[in-house]
């Protein structure tokens, strides 16, 4: 048991490694191609003036080092499914693996097929078939970001399935529930237009750089005024698409939205906290106050959820005790107690069935089978995700995006309106730390959004601890610092081959 | 019905392995660098297979993905249970991914010729260790499988390994080794085709690489002549209503009865072995390298038709032969497939642009010039 404990960890820690550094580079690539195709399309328009194509080239040189960063991290995320998480695999492979297919087919061609005309056919192919190429490569990213999000959508918000107990897995039953459920289209939109607000800071950043300290105003301004309006649009539905997902996280994933806003006992008028330090000795039901100090507005969390500020917002507690208020009266959600026994009456009705095909354990597991992963927990405790990563990730990933939002308004203002001020240091030096903010709120949003999900890897379906390989720890662990060794040793080269790009055209 | 879907299904699987080992001709012709002698050679290749690489790269991830939409149970076995070998593999191809974009790249810290030695290692360890682990279908692996397990909260896979070395004693069987070595020499041949066809260099460089393709074909002939008779003389698992059972000489029963392998198999063998006899004892042919493709293509689809249908085990497990992998025993459900067949449509305009942007890219071979002029690794 300490073994299979052990595997778990391991592994968990070797997908959010792979995941955190994938997410280091994807998020550049889906905005910083779209940036680079709105140049190269106003490159065309203005009859092709020498000045636009450098600029286009220097950004395409950035786009090309962090792409295949993106490519090397990528790989590894989609094999390891099977290498580390076999059983989720076959318990789930039969709705997952259809949109990672589809992602190849459909994206991964595009990119791999386009990029090398976007890169290397300015002289092979005619202007319009290379420009045409640049906004495919850019829609083959989207479009990539948009299958592997229907996946992950589904595991947070599990749809269109049916139990088999005679193959022991989950069938798909409705593509299109899958594909387009609610929850995967706001979080395609909540992502890959987080992309677009990154490489719009990054954009800036960097033209604030060459600005301020490379006396480049000449390639700082274009550049501002496209990757500000494209950075500002993807912040502005980012947030929306926030909103709805939030929303959503509310209804179908209330353990998760409790952690998020650190709610541990349900109440109407219920705050929502700005800023928070979080009691560490607050466990369940105990009597510890769960924030040390906290600046909220009362109400307002209930009235942004459930539209009143008289609104019951369950805490984790009242969750784990099967209590709910929804316009004024008490509901019974099922206490975690008896979700955790009937989950055990399923996973025996299951173990029953498959050595006998009885009818009678049939009937019994499918009375039961909507808390069978429950039956692998022994205490609702258990049933609790880490609180305090959930809550700091999520309130600095939404802090971040307000500044975010401030340096991509104020630079679109300063490139219009004030272009003197660009070359200011002060300048520089906050847009250069908008850029490194971006990267920290894009990888706190997916730490609250995963950490969130725990300890389900397919919500109320399938526990973590239940979707692994047999596998030694040992072995898992050293893949993961194989990985973090091969992974850092990637980033540090790719940084400083980016920094070496920049610094050759400021002396310029 | 399903039957029809699972056999769609292994078709595009076979396609895919086909395609992925003809475009492993990247990995063979990184193989080749350190053999091409001066720089501007070493340029001039590095550039022509570096604008292919994300093909064979995207090639894999597709074929891994298709294998887990189509026959997941497979995908969970060997992935789950063959899991060091193929770590192993995924590292190989980690580390081509930033090799060529970060090679001459100024603040690249660690050196071109760090780059370099990478991408020998993913042209040398990539194609052997795929090699080995297409060869653990063949030759089989140890594997259980109980679905039952998932019951247990304490021990809940379902599918596990037996060998404690998680695949790698794969790599001590030598039959799978001689596939991996087969499938390294087929790519540097093809490699050295493909920089015939796409780069323009001295005679002495030409010359080189008609060397260096003769050499590599005559080491890869005896090495697949020798693993083809290993295959046809290998037993098989058949999957009966009673359960699984033994066949000898399965695969050379299945080219017998599957006419259509039979003739791909000898039909790609004369494409291989004419490319090769004209670059040996003749000019080498112009469009040499697709000719070996198309071979290298019709070789592998025969041996996946005759791996996967007629009921055999395309994954035979050797510890419980009951847990042996077929088409129907691991497939995904009649919804998914169907499904995905749909999806499927798009694989024939996939292949369109692709042949269209290859041809509009390479309409002329590289020269020095156009490295200059248009930029490069």
């Amino acid at each position: 048991m300490t073994d299979l404990i052990q595997t778990i960890d391991w592994s968990r820690w070797q997908f959010a490694l792979t995941a955190c550094y994938h997410w280091l580079f994807v998020p550049l690539t889906l905005g910083l191609s779209v940036i680079c195709a709105v140049m190269e399309t106003i490159y065309l328009k203005k009859g092709r003036p020498e000045k636009w194509l450098k600029l286009i080239k220097f950004w395409m040189s950035l786009f090309a080092i962090n792409f295949v960063c993106g490519i090397a991290t990528g790989i590894i995320l989609e094999f390891e499914f099977g290498t580390n998480w076999s059983n989720y695999s076959w318990f789930v492979g039969d709705i997952f693996g259809a949109p990672l297919a589809i992602e190849g087919l459909f994206a991964f061609f595009l990119e791999a097929t386009f990029v090398v005309v976007m890169l290397f056919g300015w002289k092979r192919v005619s202007p319009k078939f290379h420009l045409t190429a640049t906004w495919l490569t850019a829609i083959g990213t989207s479009l990539s970001a948009l299958w592997i999000l229907v996946a992950n959508a589904w595991m947070q918000f599990p749809t269109g399935m049916e139990f088999n107990p005679d193959t022991m897995r989950n069938e798909m039953t409705d593509f299109w529930s899958v594909a387009l459920s609610p929850v995967a289209l706001n979080k395609f939109c909540h992502t890959v237009m987080s992309g677009w607000a990154l490489s719009g800071c990054f954009v800036i950043g960097v033209s604030g750089w060459l600005a301020a300290f490379g006396k480049r105003s000449d390639m700082a301004i274009p550049s501002v005024k496209v990757a500000g309006w494209v950075g500002l649009i993807g912040l502005v539905l980012t947030m929306a698409a926030g909103h709805g997902s939030i929303l959503q996280v509310s209804k179908s994933q209330p353990m998760k939205f409790a952690a998020l806003e650190g709610v541990w006992t349900g109440s109407t008028n219920a705050e929502l906290t700005a800023v928070g330090l979080l009691n560490p000795d607050k466990e369940l039901n105990n009597a510890e106050d769960p924030f040390i100090f906290k600046i909220g507005a009362p109400g307002v969390l209930s009235w942004a959820t459930r539209g009143s500020t008289d609104a019951f917002i369950p805490g984790i507690e009242d969750i784990i005790a099967g209590r709910d208020t929804i316009n004024g009266l008490e509901v019974n959600t099922v206490s975690y107690a008896e979700r955790i026994a009937r989950g055990k009456v399923a996973l025996a009705a299951l173990a029953e069935y498959g050595e006998t095909h009885s009818p009678e354990a049939l009937q019994t597991l499918r009375e039961n089978y909507e808390f069978f992963g429950y039956g692998y927990y022994d205490s609702p405790s258990e049933l609790v995700p880490p609180v305090g990563l959930i809550y700091y990730s999520y309130h600095m990933m939404v802090c971040g995006g307000m500044y975010m939002l401030l340096i991509l308004a104020i630079g679109l203002f300063f490139a219009y309106k004030k272009q003197g001020l660009l070359e200011k240091k002060w300048w520089g030096a906050a847009a250069m730390l908008a850029l490194v903010v971006s990267w920290i709120v894009s990888q706190s949003g997916w730490i609250c959004a995963e950490v969130g999900r725990q300890p389900w890897v397919i919500q109320d379906l399938m526990p973590t601890r239940a979707a692994i390989s047999a596998v030694s720890p040992s072995g898992v662990q050293t893949t993961f610092w194989a990985f973090a060794i091969v992974f850092t040793a990637m980033l540090i080269a790719e940084i400083s081959i980016m920094i070496n790009k920049i610094r050759q055209v400021a002396k310029k | 019905m399903i039957t029809c879907f699972q056999n769609y299904w292994w078709l595009l699987i076979s396609v895919l392995g086909a395609a992925l080992v003809f475009l492993l001709f990247v990995q063979g012709g990184q193989t080749l660098l350190p053999c091409l002698g001066n720089n501007e050679n070493k340029r001039l290749a590095v550039n022509a297979l570096g604008r292919k690489w994300e093909l064979t790269y995207t090639t894999l991830v597709v074929f891994g993905a298709g294998f887990f939409a189509s026959f997941p149970l497979f995908y969970s076995t060997s992935f789950g249970g063959a899991w060091a070998l193929w770590m192993l593999i995924l590292f190989s191809f980690v580390i081509q991914a930033a090799s060529y974009e970060f090679r001459r790249k100024r603040g690249n810290i660690y050196g071109t010729g760090f780059y370099d030695t990478l991408l020998f290692l993913n042209g040398s360890l990539g194609c052997i260790l795929l090699g080995v682990a297409v060869g653990t279908m063949i030759f089989g692996a140890e594997f259980n499988i109980n679905k039952v397990n998932i019951t247990d909260p304490a021990a809940p896979v379902i599918s596990t390994w037996v060998n404690p070395l998680h695949g790698l004693e794969a790599l001590t069987d030598w039959r799978c080794l001689l596939l991996g070595f087969a499938i390294l020499f087929l790519a540097r041949m093809n490699g050295a085709f493909f920089l015939m066809l796409s780069t323009e260099g001295s005679e002495a460089y030409r010359a080189k690489l008609r060397r260096i393709a003769s050499v590599s074909g005559l080491i890869f002939v005896p090495l697949i002549v020798l693993f083809l008779i290993m295959v046809l003389l290998q037993p098989t698992f058949v999957q009966t209503p009673e359960g699984f059972v033994a066949r000898e000489y399965g695969y050379l029963m299945n080219y017998l009865e599957l006419w259509w392998a039979a003739i791909a198999l000898l039909v790609g063998v004369v494409c291989v072995l004419v490319t090769l006899f004209c670059a040996l004892v003749k000019k080498p042919l112009r469009y040499g390298f697709w000719l070996s493709g198309v071979g290298t293509v019709l070789v592998v689809m025969s041996l996946f038709g005759v791996m996967g249908y007629n009921s055999t085990a395309f994954f035979p497990s050797l510890s419980d032969p009951q847990s042996s992998l077929t088409l129907a025993n691991s497939s995904s459900s009649l919804f998914t497939l169907r499904t995905m067949t749909w999806v499927s449509a798009v694989l024939p305009i996939v292949i369109a642009y692709i042949a269209y942007v290859w041809h509009s890219m390479g309409r002329r071979p590289i020269n020095d010039a156009d490295l200059t002029s248009e930029g490069e690794y």
